[in-house]
């Protein structure tokens, strides 16, 4: 290639084997950047409820610290060429939960929630360590689409034999713990969607009968998607979960939509959603409760009982303005029930402010952007479908509960993915992020030693 | 399917910005009326998030804050409450507040923007300051010496220092404890039931807020229009009056509860209280002069405020003639409160000039330094200084020799007016006693003090003898708390 005395490389030799960047660096100065700022809220909420650094700021920095440095280096093993910002992520809100769940604690002292989440971040972790140094291909996933649509199921059905709690019955206690078996479902269920319809999609596509402009597939393939669609929703009815209901659904469509390409699709499952929403909205009290509440999230004031939970919580982002009381200094908690899980969102816009609602919004946005992106370099149509419908779970839940606790949508009962209280959210993240994680080192390990994307 | 994939991403992209945008709907754009919510509790949370200001009375505080640790910190307390109770009024978690707790709310709770060191900085901070203090006009021996007067009777007492106008007692009895109205557990619901529901309105403040008719302190008024207009040159002149006075127009006699009132000469009416001499005397000035000194005096002035409002006092102007007779001895329509009467008397001492009555002498940062004084309020002239003059003669005179007796202070000039006021359908209501009057220690260049004493439920008959035999000797401890100060009654 090089004549003597020249470094000229000629025009038409082929482009030379370039090594990917593996920016396993960057990852490691961001996890530490996150877990910095964790601690420094931990330590701020301290200093601003009690006016001391808490006793417990260098224990729970260094377990962060140590937590992340060791799903740090299962990555730097065994998924070289991952995305370096979705580990970053993922801690760092993992840590802000931490801290917004400690900050709750300490107005609520016969309740103390922070360790036990603690307790589950690490299980979250341990599971995503597990994930990273055990599933070398994502593809191995496809092999196991009927079982994990089987253990869905099952997970889904369980709850029904436990007494239900709060109106709705999808806890299971073992041993002490409430796990709400939902949560691991979603995975399972996006592991099934993928695989399902990334071997069926062309048949979904362009099989069957034209109905004026509709191509309808056929029974035989469409089937067994509606039917486990139709079974999960179905069983969460039952349940009273309407946010995982909806999650499901806006999953399904998503993927049907990335793997046909039909807009009909979307348009007919838009329509038969709206169908099912006012149906539900109507015959179902504890639904059309919350329709109301969001359209006259006032009304319990007028009637002169006082501000109910949405009223509390819109009052509490109100309250944090532009830029937040600063943590430790709101009054989030008289939202009363439910503060540390479905509406510790309203604790981040109290204290943080408008300032810092954008930036954890910003931070899933990228969290889904990095998903996304992992799916659109992939090849193979499993795992963009898988990258695409965990991404997507990640925006639709962040949707559902974002929505319905600032009044945007109706309130539908949903753990925001990392910050919320609730262990099996938060394994569930853990797990969504490590197959993340797995994918874009598949994703980007396929070019190394090739011309660069 | 990348595209697909591209639009799925956009999709996902355009959630997260409507959560974006509402985000800033709610917390900026429409943060003001959530903020203001009367059911928003963080408004209340920071209000009793710090100690109120204090009141201060000779430069103590009557009032204190308690931290209960509770949600709404801090609750307030109060040294001597029903004592009080008058001019602090209550500042309740769970009713409002009022009087001195109402009208200087912002200072004591500290969102008055006169209070922040520099302009924005609590903006800035999203702090606010504490709250300051309010120091009163009072005095503490003579509010003292006044409520243990009344004690155990339904009345009221305003005392004003007559140069200045600063009120120097204001008390109402029964009083309450405005203690305990303070937080917002049951107990401080069942108070208010109880003290709303009493039959003896503890709650009310009789001294300014509750009107009676003057009787026959009202005289001061009759007699200041009449040497005023020019009825009277002659204090020792004979009148001419008849008695039994029948009433102009009617049938109606007017008798008098002294005898010996016929013709007789101002100076001595007014030192035997002879309605039918005054009356007459009302109606010889006429309706228009009448009302005149009346509203000069403050009558029907319904703009007063000390700070709180005080009750609008009344002398009706459409009047007939036989309704003026009866107007002009401070029955019929008339009717005052006792700070109106304290001023009536205080403008008789002060030379004619009537000093607007006001009770916050200084406002001060909880640092100490002074935010803001009352300052000189506006003086206007009762009555022509040579009329203010003769009047003081003649009330020194019902004190040393006429149905006063009972005010008089060895060492002091005191001037003042008895009065026994009818009342109830048929006038069958126990008289109220009332005493007005003013003292001037034998060293001081004015007078130091005027007082207005009402005593609802007096125990003597239906004599003239009542307001010198229940109120006077109430006026008298009063003026002398004001003019031996730490003598006799201590605290």
């Amino acid at each position: 290639m090089t004549n003597a005395g020249t470094t000229v490389v000629e025009a038409d030799a082929p482009a030379p084997a370039v090594r990917l960047p593996r920016r396993r660096g960057i990852e490691l100065a961001l996890i530490v950047l996150a877990v910095l700022l964790s601690v420094y809220g931990y330590c701020d909420v301290g200093l601003a409820k009690n006016g001391t650094v808490p006793p417990g700021a260098a224990g729970y920095g260094a377990g962060l610290g140590v937590l992340a440095l060791l799903a740090h280096i299962a990555v730097r093993l065994r998924a070289p060429y991952a995305d370096p910002l979705l580990l970053p992520i993922g801690v760092l809100l993992n840590g802000v939960g931490l801290v917004l769940i400690y900050r709750l604690d300490l107005e609520t002292p016969g309740d103390r929630a922070a360790p036990t989440q603690l307790v589950w971040s690490t299980l979250g972790i341990a599971l995503f360590i597990v994930v990273v140094l055990l599933l070398r291909d994502h593809r191995v996933l496809q092999r196991y689409a009927y079982v994990s649509v089987a253990a869905a199921m099952a997970l889904l059905i369980l709850p029904i034999f436990f007494p239900s709690v709060n109106g709705a019955r999808i806890w299971i206690r073992v041993a002490g713990f409430s796990i709400q078996p939902g949560e691991f479902a979603k995975v399972l269920l996006a592991v099934f969607f993928a695989a399902y319809l990334a071997a069926n999609r062309n048949a979904l596509a362009y099989a069957g009968r034209r109905v004026w402009r509709l191509q309808l597939p056929t029974g035989r393939v469409l089937g067994p998607i509606v039917a486990v669609w139709l079974l999960s929703v179905g069983v969460l009815v039952l349940e009273r979960d309407l946010g995982t209901s909806l999650l499901f659904f806006g999953l399904f469509v998503v993927l049907l939509y990335v793997a046909t390409g039909r807009t009909g699709w979307i348009a007919v499952g838009l329509l038969l959603a709206s169908l099912g929403a006012v149906a539900v909205g109507w015959l179902e009290p504890h639904v059309h409760n919350r329709v109301e509440d969001w359209l006259h999230p006032f009304a319990s004031i007028e009637a002169g009982q006082g501000p109910n939970q949405l009223a509390q919580s819109l009052f509490s982002f109100a309250a944090g303005g532009m830029l937040g009381t600063g943590l430790g200094l709101g009054h989030s908690i008289l939202i009363g029930f439910a503060a540390k899980s479905d509406f510790i969102l309203a604790t981040a816009g109290e204290e943080l402010g408008l300032a810092g609602i954008s930036a954890i919004i910003l931070l899933y946005a990228l969290l889904v952007e990095r998903g996304y992106r992992a799916g659109l370099a992939l090849r193979d149509p499993f795992g963009r479908l898988l990258a695409v419908g965990l991404s997507s779970i990640v925006a639709l839940q962040v949707f559902v509960i974002a929505g319905g606790v600032t009044g945007l949508i109706p309130l539908t009962g949903m753990a925001m993915p990392f910050l919320a209280q609730g262990g099996s959210s938060v394994v569930t993240n853990w797990a969504i992020v490590a197959l993340l994680i797995r994918v874009s080192d598949s994703a980007r390990s396929q070019y190394d030693g090739e011309v660069g994307p | 399917m990348t595209r697909h994939i591209r639009h799925a991403a956009c999709f996902c992209a355009l959630l997260l910005v409507a959560l974006l945008v509402n985000a800033t709907r709610i917390q900026v754009v429409q943060a003001g009326s959530y903020d203001d919510n009367p059911a928003n509790r963080r408004n209340s949370i920071a209000r009793y998030g710090q100690p109120r200001g204090d009141i201060l009375v000779d430069g103590a505080p009557v009032t204190g804050s308690r931290d209960t640790r509770e949600q709404l910190r801090y609750e307030r307390t109060y040294a001597d409450g029903p004592l009080y109770a008058p001019v602090t009024g209550f500042a309740s978690q769970e009713y409002g507040t009022t009087f001195l707790e109402h009208s200087e709310d912002d200072v004591l709770s500290g969102t008055d923007p006169m209070l922040s060191g520099f302009p924005l900085w609590n903006d800035f901070t999203r702090s606010r300051p504490l709250g300051g203090d309010v120091v009163t006009t009072l005095d503490r021996a003579a509010q003292r010496a006044a409520y243990d007067g009344l004690r155990g009777r339904k009345g009221a007492v305003a005392a004003i220092e007559p140069s200045s106008g600063r009120i120097l007692a204001l008390v109402s009895t029964p009083s309450y404890n405005p203690a305990a109205l303070s937080g917002n557990d049951a107990t401080v619901g069942r108070s208010w039931a109880r003290l709303n529901g009493d039959a003896d309105k503890p709650m009310l403040n009789r001294a300014v807020r509750q009107t009676y008719p003057p009787g026959s302190t009202f005289k001061v008024v009759t007699a200041a229009a009449a040497l005023d207009a020019g009825v009277v040159t002659d204090l020792d002149a004979p009148t001419d009056s008849p008695v039994p006075y029948r009433l102009p127009g009617t049938t109606t006699s007017l008798t008098n509860a002294s005898d010996g009132c016929e013709d007789l000469s101002v100076r001595e009416a007014f030192k035997w209280s002879c309605n039918t001499v005054f009356a007459k005397l009302g109606v010889d000035v006429g309706v228009d002069d009448m009302a005149a000194t009346a509203r000069a005096f403050g009558f029907n002035d319904r703009a007063l405020r000390i700070p709180f409002s005080v009750a609008q006092s009344t002398f009706d102007s459409s009047l007939d003639r036989a309704q003026l007779a009866l107007s002009s001895i401070g029955q019929y329509n008339t009717r005052a409160t006792p700070l109106q009467m304290a001023m009536v008397s205080a403008a008789v001492a002060n030379n004619g000039q009537l000093r607007q009555p006001y009770l916050v002498e200084r406002i001060i940062r909880a640092g100490g330094a002074t935010v803001s004084t009352a300052g000189s309020l506006p003086a206007r002239q009762a009555m022509y200084p040579a009329t203010a003059a003769r009047l003081k003669e003649l009330m020194t005179e019902v004190v040393t020799e006429g149905t006063g007796t009972n005010a008089a202070i060895p060492g002091a000039t005191v001037g003042g007016k008895t009065g026994t006021a009818q009342h109830g359908i048929g006038n069958a209501g126990t008289p109220y006693a009332w005493f007005v009057s003013w003292a001037q220690g034998e060293r001081d260049m004015e007078a130091k003090v005027a007082v207005a004493v009402v005593v609802e439920d007096a125990e003597a008959d239906r004599g003239e003898i009542s307001g010198g035999g229940d109120a006077a000797p109430i006026a008298r401890s009063v003026m002398e708390a004001v003019l031996n100060p730490g003598s006799k009654s201590g605290g």
